[in-house]
């Protein structure tokens, strides 16, 4: 196996090389030759030329351990616990059996179904890797990257048909009604000599009289606020019958008919 | 050729991906299935017979057009495509337990590999191979994980029946009455007769 990143998970920490293993004390992993502690137990399998379903224990478990020594392994956890899971099957191995009445559960039994069932896989793995690679000498039409989550693109128009647009909308838009607002100051004296001109004529007087016939909002509010100082001076009186009728004006209590 | 294969060329050349059946009915609601497997047919019978660079293969559940084999080197000598990056042999066997056991959760393929695969995991959905399915009714519900059309794709497989069937592997999970029968005459469909490869040096 070449590819260099080839099983660079298995272990916790940093990759490395057997090279360097021996060495120093670190944590140092060699990955590329074996994919996991199964992987290695096949192998040693495979090179002794082991009947899978006879497994000399005692044997195939120092070779494990020597192993894991020599490749600098012997720090990964996965390789220890296996190396502790065939050293306990050895001990029970080694146990005497007792009376062959009862029967007797072979504690290889376990270990030969992983093997298996991880052999399988990779075999599936040797089957997957050669229709990927038959499938890479195929191509498709040009590699296109998946498509970029952007905003569609600009729509595309001419300055013609930009000012048509404008035109179009300025067209749809009601015509634009523009409030100019002017200072009128009201006339306040003008009111009050009208109001004057009135009371000499009449004793009482109702407040439309002192309006025109079409009077202006400055009209009416001049005359108001004259007819409200007046008032307030006391030389006129503002009375009204009921609500919401129009009120009446008479001289106050300090008219002078001057 | 027939206008509507003619139609389907025109399609499978500027879709970037594998087209299915029922996308190719979008192209023209008057045609049928069997007349879009019919435009299929004479199309690839169209590569195949006058001899093309390219060819119709199904794949990961449609259609696509690929260049020959025999073209990959000169065409990857020249730089005009690349080759996608191989997958290490961690990746692929966490996908052959995926492939054949998922919707899978993350402790089984561990228990099968014997060694711990969270980074594979994440580098294969990451490259969209796998995809979460679910989520498992076991303790802590843990993710189940499952292959994805893009995985067929990068094996050129039409559909998940096209891997070995687990029988038809030389060892197979039953009782066997030697350590490695020969059985390779039976693992028909692929090229590749499994075997048990020798640790390589």
């Amino acid at each position: 196996m070449t590819g260099a990143g080839a099983g660079a998970i298995p272990a916790a920490a940093g990759a490395g090389r057997a090279a360097g293993a021996a060495s120093e004390g670190g944590f140092v992993v060699t990955l590329e030759r074996y994919s996991g502690p199964l992987d290695l137990l096949l192998a040693l399998i495979r090179r002794e030329e082991i009947d899978i379903w006879d497994i000399p224990i005692a044997r195939v478990a120092d070779q494990f351990v020597q192993v894991m020594r020599a490749l600098g392994l012997d720090e990964a956890a996965e390789y220890l616990e296996m190396a502790a899971r065939l050293l306990r099957i050895k001990a029970q191995m080694l146990l005497p059996r007792r009376g062959d009445e009862e029967p007797w559960e072979d504690p290889r039994h376990e270990l030969v179904r992983r093997l298996l069932e991880y052999q399988q896989i990779r075999e599936v793995v040797d089957w997957l890797a050669a229709a990927a690679r038959r499938r890479a000498e195929r191509y498709a039409r040009g590699w296109l990257p998946g498509p970029p989550r952007l905003p569609p693109a600009p729509p595309e128009l001419d300055l013609t048909e930009l000012m048509e647009a404008v035109e179009r909308v300025l067209a749809m838009a009601p015509d634009p009604v523009l409030f100019r607002v002017m200072p009128r100051p009201l006339d306040v004296e003008g009111a009050t000599r009208k109001i004057s001109a009135l009371l000499a004529e009449h004793e009482r007087f109702g407040w439309r009289d002192l309006l025109g016939e079409h009077p202006t909002i400055v009209d009416i509010l001049s005359a108001l606020v004259s007819l409200l100082e007046l008032a307030r001076r006391g030389t006129l009186a503002l009375a009204q019958s009921r609500p919401f009728t129009p009120f009446e004006v008479s001289r106050g209590p300090a008219y002078q008919t001057a | 050729m027939d206008q509507r294969t003619r139609l389907l060329e025109a399609a499978l050349f500027a879709a970037p991906r594998p087209l299915a059946l029922d996308e190719l009915a979008v192209l023209d609601p008057e045609a049928s299935e069997d007349d879009w497997r019919r435009a299929l047919a004479e199309l690839r019978d169209h590569y195949d017979v006058e001899g093309h660079g390219v060819e119709l293969a199904e794949l990961a559940g449609g259609w696509q057009i690929l260049t020959l084999p025999l073209f990959a080197e000169a065409i990857e000598r020249a730089a005009f495509a690349e080759r996608p990056a191989r997958l290490s042999a961690a990746a692929l066997e966490v996908l052959a337990i995926v492939a054949y056991r998922q919707p899978v959760g993350r402790a089984e393929i561990e228990d099968i590999r014997g060694v711990s695969c969270g980074g594979v995991l994440r580098m294969l959905q990451e490259r969209n191979l796998i995809e979460v399915a679910g989520r498992s009714e076991g303790l802590g519900r843990p993710l189940l994980y499952a292959t994805t059309a893009q995985f067929l794709e990068l094996l050129g497989l039409a559909d998940l029946a096209a891997l070995p069937r687990t029988d038809e592997l030389s060892v197979a999970l039953r009782p066997l009455a030697a350590p490695e029968p020969e059985r390779a005459a039976a693992a028909a469909p692929a090229p590749a007769a499994p075997s048990p490869a020798p640790p390589e040096p």
